[in-house]
């Protein structure tokens, strides 16, 4: 099928398509980074997940509208601002429904599930009727749109080197605080033996909430940073979600290792064969080989040890 | 009036309870609905009264598909308001019962049994996807309604209970595709599409046309699961064969991820190499795409906004009027405005109500006052119509740069291209 091609399109071609590949796995860990803290520490299979990055990418264009109308002078800065408001937005409203709703579901997992689904409609529905049925444009600084022209076949996208540079901070960010801050130990001592942590003085409550409104947090940064390369609306949400728990259980739930090395694994096994195959078959092919490998693996790629 | 009062005084005797609950029943029967079964403009008990008629409207207003649907359900009822402010329809205003079809194709079904069963409406306009009109479409045969259907479409249907007002496959594409051949020069194509029916059928349509009518070629044929977000393997696959043109019917939220990527990938669409050419996105899509990430590409569809006429002119205007200033009129949204008038017409040809009376009334039911210009109502059901090119510009509306000479007839079962 390349015998038509010259060896130097061919060379540029598949540049682009590795870092293609490398777009695609800085969203899919963008995205599952937040479940994977909630379901991998927690236990809850939090289904508003995608609502929360979608209301990560309406405080962007909020925020995008506002610095058009008062501060337009600054307005190629806003979105570093947009992220941040983003982060706390959704975290606290992470933290409001950990304390209304799931914090009394612990234990119950299927009821959770449930819970978090109804959750996500009623976010839709809020959405639809603040914001309207119609997606909303978010307009980017001009910064972010465009490409580098490396040859004159090779371009490499902007929003794309954006986006993995901002999973490279947030992922080392969230790997230091499990392994070095005060609340990530706390956490881990509470996933590893609760009562025990409890025993020894360790707020739980305190430290599921906080773990929640992190989940959700980063949530919403990853939907604020997908405005760049996706829509914003109501269901925009649902987009996401299946490929995020694809991640998250093939990576095996309780290891954030695990969750980069499964979103590595599925973004390149489809990044390679969309290039070979229609668009369609690569995926129909990848949830094969996930399927697959999970039942030779139940427990995902990476698992914690721990003794129950 | 004289059968109820003799019913009434029957009761009476009968006891005391049953008169009291009878009383305002019969009361009511006879202020607001006395079916007027005598009358000749409604002869199978329709909920048609001497100064009313009612009609339903059936779309998505929850769910993902309210996105798009909201347009129809608003055009409609400016329709329905406008035709009410000229006298309504053989002298009754038009009442309107909506339902919500919640973007779940059973609900469809079960919603349009129960405007048709229930409340007996004269006719229904709603539906979108193709989907929500096959999952309806056998309650329409079953209980004989009427419905009139907005939304461009695969062809491959005509059913006695549809009016079509959109286009089917044939007209859309032929039209467009010629264009580019011979405005453009296009030699290869690249097909692009959301993997479900309508792209499907319409990509077939269009490869038979490319390869055997425009004795061009066919560089890549493919497709992407609904909601897809990430394009830039195919963006590569595009650069990688050099197509003059990539023809495009992706839709729904991927449009958004596939135009930002395509920009993101330093594709400078208004260089038109290549060209691309969508048959999805409409002025409704844009606003959600973003006119600077979309600017300089061309649609080939019957209607834009900006199509300079005088009924055009009017109809946005009225519609921004009613609807606010910020709207935009995408095809589909003209096309269900179409709908309430179209019936209008049918029925006052008929002077009847009865369906069957209104199908018959319906080919050749002609409209001068279409915002896109004058439409015939075909034998088969769908309109004849005119199909534009319109290249998009950065404010997120389409600027006309062709259109075709004749109305072109609506053939939802093309010979040669199955």
């Amino acid at each position: 099928m390349f015998a038509e091609y010259t060896a130097a399109e061919l060379t540029s071609i598949f540049a682009m398509q590795g870092f293609a590949g490398l777009i695609l796995f800085s969203v899919f860990v963008l995205m599952a980074l937040g479940l994977a803290i909630i379901f991998g520490q927690m236990g809850v299979i939090n289904m508003a997940h995608g609502e929360f990055m979608i209301l990560g990418a309406y405080t962007t264009y909020l925020i995008s509208n506002l610095f058009a109308d008062y501060l337009p002078g600054i307005y190629s800065s806003y979105f570093f601002i947009a992220m941040i408001v983003a982060f706390f937005v959704t975290g606290a409203l992470g933290a409001f429904v950990e304390w209304a709703m799931i914090r009394h579901l612990y234990h119950r997992p299927l009821d959770t599930l449930l819970a978090t689904w109804g959750l996500s409609l009623i976010m839709q529905q809020f959405y639809r009727t603040v914001f309207g049925a119609r997606e909303v444009g978010v307009t980017l600084p001009d910064w972010l749109m465009g490409s580098i022209a490396v040859t004159d076949m090779v371009e490499i996208p902007i929003n794309g080197l954006f986006v993995m540079g901002l999973t490279i901070v947030i992922t080392v960010g969230v790997a230091l605080m499990m392994q070095r801050s005060h609340l990530g130990k706390q956490t881990r001592a509470v996933v590893q033996n609760r009562p025990m942590a409890a025993a020894v003085g360790i707020n739980t409550e305190k430290v599921d909430r906080l773990t929640f409104a992190l989940g959700c947090g980063i949530a919403g940064v990853a939907g604020s940073a997908f405005t760049m390369i996706g829509s914003t609306g109501p269901t925009s949400g649902q987009l996401y979600i299946v490929d995020t728990f694809l991640v998250v259980v093939f990576g095996g739930a309780a290891s954030l290792l695990g969750t980069v090395a499964s979103a590595f694994t599925i973004s390149q096994a489809q990044s390679t064969m969309e290039f070979f195959l229609s668009g369609s078959m690569a995926k129909v092919l990848t949830l094969l080989v996930v399927v697959g490998i999970l039942m030779l693996r139940p427990q995902g790629l990476f698992t914690l040890k721990v003794r129950r | 009036m004289k059968l109820l009062n003799l019913e009434t005084t029957a009761l009476v005797r009968r006891g005391f309870l049953k008169h009291l609950l009878a009383v305002p029943a019969a009361l009511a029967l006879a202020t607001t609905s006395l079916p007027t079964m005598a009358d000749s403009a409604n002869t199978t008990g329709l909920a048609v009264t001497k100064d009313t008629v009612k009609v339903g409207i059936l779309h998505s207003v929850t769910g993902t598909m309210a996105i798009s649907e909201t347009g129809s359900v608003q055009a409609e009822k400016l329709a329905i308001e406008q035709i009410n402010a000229m006298g309504g329809v053989l002298g009754r205003k038009i009442e309107y019962i909506q339902e919500d079809g919640a973007s779940d194709w059973p609900t469809f079904a079960e919603k349009s049994k129960k405007l048709l069963v229930n409340d007996k409406v004269a006719a229904v306009f709603g539906c979108w996807t193709s989907a929500s009109r096959k999952a309806a479409l056998p309650v329409f045969e079953q209980y004989n309604g009427m419905l009139y259907y907005p939304t461009f479409y695969e062809g491959l249907e005509q059913s006695p209970n549809v009016i079509y007002t959109g286009q089917e496959a044939t007209q859309q594409i032929l039209e467009g595709l010629d264009w580019a051949s011979r405005e453009k020069g296009a030699k290869k194509f690249y097909l692009l599409g959301s993997d479900y029916i309508w792209p499907r059928t319409s990509n077939k349509i269009a490869r038979k046309h490319i390869e055997n009518k425009l004795g061009a070629k066919v560089v890549g044929e493919e497709y992407y699961p609904l909601g897809h977000t990430q394009f830039n393997s195919v963006i590569n696959k595009i650069k990688l064969k050099k197509p003059d043109v990539v023809f495009i019917s992706v839709v729904g939220g991927s449009n958004v991820a596939f135009y930002k990527q395509l920009k993101a990938a330093g594709i400078d669409m208004g260089k038109e190499k290549p060209l691309f050419l969508t048959i999805s996105v409409t002025e409704d899509e844009i606003l959600g795409i973003g006119g600077e990430n979309i600017e300089g590409i061309y649609a080939s569809m019957k209607y834009f906004q900006s199509l300079p006429n005088e009924n055009n002119t009017a109809f946005v205007k009225a519609f921004k009027e009613r609807w606010g200033d910020d709207i935009v009129i995408g095809d589909v949204t003209q096309a269900a405005y179409l709908g309430p008038w179209l019936w209008k017409a049918a029925v006052e040809k008929a002077g009847s109500f009865d369906i069957d009376k209104v199908r018959a009334a319906s080919p050749g039911i002609e409209l001068t006052t279409a915002p896109e210009g004058y439409v015939r109502v075909h034998e088969n059901h769908h309109l004849w119509s005119k199909t534009r090119v319109g290249h998009a510009q950065p404010d997120g509306q389409y600027k006309v740069v062709y259109e075709s000479s004749e109305l072109i007839e609506p053939d939802p079962f093309p010979e040669g291209y199955q």
